[in-house]
């Protein structure tokens, strides 16, 4: 048997650890940019479809798979989806739920330094008295590794390693004594906070405090419907995106944290409250603080082009100066609450991924659970090095698209076949429904089978062949006409080519710039190095799964 | 805010906040499993 006897201290721990494994930065920072990206008010509808007809039922099932494996000794998703079938294959397409988890901790770490570090600045009074344009240059030169704000010499470094240290540090004290302590700290304090920063957000008058506008306007922006968008596919594509990405699903942390669940005990309403959670933090709170706030100072158009390049240029180069309209003691306050809170998320999500890792070294090489999460805490920081000192070479992006992105529809995929189509959908309904303390619409049994597979694929093929522009009818038209498909640069074909690095490279050689045309080829080469790294990582997790199953078959461990 | 704008989003906050609150109080409301459960808290009370 493994020895891997951890358990959850109360069900409300266990499902606010999981509601913490769901809240996180995107929350915040990458809901109120999708929804203004995608047409203000007109998202939500798609939004909350797609969390309804794929959201959910992936939570039921790798709620159910989690405790499955669980009940087999299985508390990662190598041996859980081997479980599930007499096929052995199973176990490698199970790596993704380690792999994912460590190449994310490495780089969402580093995110999450920021927030530490911007605390630390807020209180420090580094962005007292700063323009706009300094805030933003701050976070520049920041990243840059150019300068240390504090004196202590590669600043960034510092603050990543002891936020990796403090996460694994939490995870050396196990479930209830770690996570599940956490989660029942931080979680209500980031509720508190949000509601405080949510409050300001909305209350906020234009000619008040240096405000602009009212910050109802934003609101207002966020929430006006537009119908007609419904019929635009982009739309779509980006609710289920956002749906896929805030509820953690694909990743591997639900069914680790669930395979501590008895078979008797529910998992239904678990992670029904668990999923609910996610929605109250992301739409309620996450909807009312960054847009507001911002489109009260900025306007709608200056936000609109401040969320081009992403949300985390508004979350950490506009948010500090904001604050400082509000005077020292409440811009302070609002500081710390806004950085704090994103801590908070980043942490318990964290934490969530450090889990797999921990409970696989535990589960097939007998790993105490501190020794386990020091080779985390390790592995993590190798893997994490390069998106701190390569940030500006794009390594970071990198880890991001194809760990961060793809591989969770890959894996999310993999898992919903295996579980309706392969397993069965008769034995998967009776894991779901075991011990439900709530009744499961029959209806789901459909939804399962059918939409979700069929949305994961649109999804997927939707990022494989994304036209330029986002333009689908264009694109079919070109194709028609015989001109191809116009790939946009974030396709994953795209992507494979490096068709947007090569272009730029292009245009700088045609304009001679040698500068650029040195950074452009060293980019190139340190994106390519990224994903022959990633690729070596994920093998390297491959043998360790092959050692660890002629471990098992020496010992008589293997299922089914 | 617009009627409408002020409608879609009432409505979305109240459905989100009704169905987190009514999930939470069915997980406080439902019985206990028997030990030994999933949960290390009553364990000693046996």
């Amino acid at each position: 048997m493994a020895s891997n006897q951890d358990s959850w201290g109360t069900r409300v721990g266990l499902i606010l650890a999981m509601a913490g494994n769901a809240v996180g930065l995107g929350n915040f920072l990458r809901f109120p940019v999708q929804a203004i990206q995608n047409g203000g008010g007109a998202f939500i509808i798609p939004y909350l479809v797609c969390f309804l007809l794929m959201g959910i039922p992936l939570l039921w099932v790798e709620w159910s798979m989690g405790r499955f494996g669980g009940a087999r000794g299985h508390h990662s998703t190598p041996f859980i989806l081997d479980s599930f079938d007499k096929r052995r294959f199973w176990k490698y397409l199970g790596v993704f739920g380690i792999f994912t988890n460590i190449v994310v901790a490495a780089y969402y770490c580093y995110i999450e330094s920021w927030t530490m570090s911007w605390v630390y600045h807020t209180v420090a009074g580094t962005f007292d008295g700063k323009s706009q344009e300094e805030v933003a240059g701050f976070f520049g030169k920041y990243v840059n590794l150019d300068k240390s704000f504090t004196g202590i010499p590669y600043e960034p470094v510092v603050f990543y390693v002891i936020c990796l240290a403090l996460n694994t540090f939490i995870l050396s004290k196990g479930l209830s004594g770690g996570i599940e302590r956490v989660a029942k700290i931080f979680m209500p304090l980031l509720v508190l906070f949000g509601i405080f920063l949510a409050y300001k957000g909305i209350t906020l008058k234009a000619g008040e405090e240096g405000a602009l506008f009212d910050g109802t306007l934003g609101l207002n922006f966020l929430w006006e419907p537009q119908f007609t968008s419904l019929g635009d596919l982009n739309v779509w594509l980006a609710a289920a995106g956002q749906i896929f990405f805030t509820l953690s699903v694909g990743m591997g942390t639900v069914h680790c944290y669930a395979a501590y669940v008895k078979k008797k005990d529910d998992i239904a309403l678990n992670a029904m409250t668990a999923g609910w959670t996610n929605e109250f933090v992301e739409v309620l709170l996450g909807a009312s603080i960054l847009i507001p706030i911002s489109v009260g100072y900025l306007g709608i158009d200056k936000v609109v082009e401040l969320t081009q390049t992403g949300a985390l240029g508004l979350g950490f180069k506009t948010m500090p100066f904001l604050f400082e309209q509000w005077g020292d003691v409440v811009g302070t306050f609002a500081g710390v609450a806004f950085f704090g809170l994103l801590f908070f998320a980043g942490i318990t999500s964290s934490l969530a991924m450090g889990s797999p890792w921990i409970a696989f070294m535990k589960d097939e090489f007998r790993f105490s659970q501190n020794t386990a999460s020091w080779t985390f805490g390790l592995v993590v920081l190798a893997l994490g090095l390069p998106t701190v000192f390569f940030f500006n070479y794009g390594v970071f992006d990198e880890y991001d698209y194809w760990v961060g992105t793809v591989a969770l529809v890959v894996f999310a995929l993999t898992e919903i076949i295996l579980f309706s189509w392969v397993f069965g959908l008769d034995k998967g309904w009776k894991e779901i429904t075991s011990g439900a303390d709530i009744r499961v619409p029959i209806i789901y049994r459909s939804i399962i089978r059918y939409v979700t597979p069929v949305m994961l694929i649109v999804v997927f093929l939707g990022s494989l062949i994304t036209p330029a522009g986002g333009d689908w009818q264009e694109a079919f038209g070109m194709l028609f006409s015989g001109e191809g498909w116009p790939l946009a640069d974030g396709s994953i074909f795209a992507k494979l080519s490096n068709q947007d690095i090569r272009n730029n490279l292009t245009a700088a050689i045609a304009s001679g710039d040698t500068e650029q045309v040195t950074f452009l080829e060293n980019k190139l080469l340190y994106v390519n190095g990224s994903r022959i790294f990633l690729t070596a990582v994920y093998l390297m997790i491959c043998y360790l799964v092959y050692k660890a199953y002629r471990n098992r078959n020496k010992e008589g461990r293997i299922s089914s | 805010m617009n009627t409408t704008a002020l409608v879609m989003m009432v409505s979305a906050q109240v459905i989100i906040l009704g169905l987190t609150f009514y999930f939470y109080r069915k997980v406080l409301t439902s019985p206990k499993r028997e030990e030994p459960d999933s949960y290390s808290e009553n364990d000693d009370d046996e």
